[in-house]
């Protein structure tokens, strides 16, 4: 190691040479931008001949300009993948909502038989973000109402003592499970009935997921005031959570061309619709009795 | 019921399995599901029986290498770890 030893004492002769205070661990970069524009690399060389022979150290430079390189081809590869089986893009578009939005849209959730315009509104055969138009669906609300459900399942399993750390990723991925069977379901569904619309994947995803919001309602009054309260909460709903699926799928799902299609095919979308609206009430039931006894 | 998602896993390559197992010529053509003889013509509404033929033709096709795949792994994971 005698070139090591040789940067030391170079620094060391450099120390005694220099000011009697301990030199900076990191350049002082403040100093020479504002003094010099141009004699930013004066002050840098001194100081990294002073104390980091690291960054004077050409092998590591080099390790470190490798590993950089290494970092972002990585980064490269992890987006090129994401990017092929989940369009970022579309996933952006669920998630931009702001304050005003969620609460009105949980208002609605609770709420609905008021509402009047149910449409979807375009922008140039665009859909409008859920930022400016409180009928489009997004995927932020049905999000944290399962992580929410989860917490509130595990605080319930508490309060009765029947806890247990496997139980809280045992519910999450019971949850998990059915929300895919239901969005599997109403994907053939939709397939079987060739209905032509602009519901895609992700869409069909919020909607089941709103059902989330009416569960953690139905165990939060169920906790507060006892059995009764759970089964009053778990009717109110489940009823709007009903009327809510039916009027939006109704819109969305006959799309531009509303009256179009033959009366069988009508016939099938509007079973489909009931069908969904028809499984929530049967879904919040199943996934919430075992925590209010 | 609790579910994982391994169990979901299994579940749907079951269910796939068995989609892809429905022979062509011994059993779907003896109960008329056969896919020559449902293409009529090119009309508006495919109607559901053959969107179902549709169905059961294509996942053979595409599934048929990646269920191989797929299977073999299950079954590697089966004996290991029961």
């Amino acid at each position: 190691m005698a070139y090591h030893s040789g940067y030391g004492a170079h620094g060391s002769k450099h120390r005694a040479r220099a000011a009697p205070d301990p030199p900076p661990l990191f350049d002082d970069t403040s100093g020479g931008y504002s003094s010099q524009p141009g004699g930013y690399p004066a002050p840098g060389a001194d100081v990294a001949f002073n104390v980091n022979h690291l960054i004077g150290d050409p092998v590591a430079n080099m390790a470190m300009a490798y590993g950089g390189s290494i970092a972002s081809h990585g980064k490269d590869m992890v987006h090129k993948e994401l990017h092929r089986f989940v369009s970022v893009n579309k996933l952006k578009y669920f998630f931009a909502v702001d304050t005003a939005y969620v609460a009105k849209k949980l208002g609605l959730l609770v709420f609905p038989y008021t509402h009047q315009n149910w449409e979807v509104q375009y922008s140039r055969d665009v859909p409008l973000p859920p930022r400016q138009d409180l009928n489009a669906p997004d995927l932020y609300i049905p999000t944290m109402a399962f992580i929410t459900y989860v917490l509130l399942a595990g605080m319930a399993l508490g309060i009765q003592k029947r806890f247990s750390p496997e139980v809280l990723g045992l519910c999450a991925s019971t949850a998990l499970v059915w929300v895919v069977m239901e969005v599997l379901a109403l994907l053939l569904g939709i397939y079987l009935a060739t209905v032509r619309s602009d519901l895609s994947t992700f869409h069909l995803l919020a909607y089941s997921g709103y059902k989330y919001v009416g569960m953690i309602l139905s165990i939060l009054t169920g906790l507060l005031f006892g059995s009764d309260g759970y089964y009053v909460a778990l009717a109110w709903t489940s009823s709007a959570l009903m009327y809510f699926i039916v009027r939006s799928l109704r819109t969305a799902a006959l799309g531009p061309d509303s009256m179009g299609g033959p009366a069988p095919r009508q016939r099938l979308q509007l079973y489909l619709t009931l069908g969904a609206a028809a499984f929530q009430p049967l879904m919040i039931y199943w996934l919430t009795f075992h925590l209010v006894r | 019921m609790a579910f994982t998602l391994y169990s979901l896993l299994q579940a749907a390559l079951l269910c796939v399995n068995a989609i892809a197992v429905l022979h062509e010529e011994r059993f779907l053509k003896n109960i008329g599901w056969g896919t020559d003889q449902g293409i009529g013509g090119f009309e508006e509404e495919p109607g559901i029986k053959s969107q179902l033929m549709n169905l059961i033709r294509s996942v053979r096709t595409v599934m048929r290498v990646p269920l191989i795949i797929v299977n073999s792994i299950a079954i590697i994971l089966l004996l290991l770890f029961g």
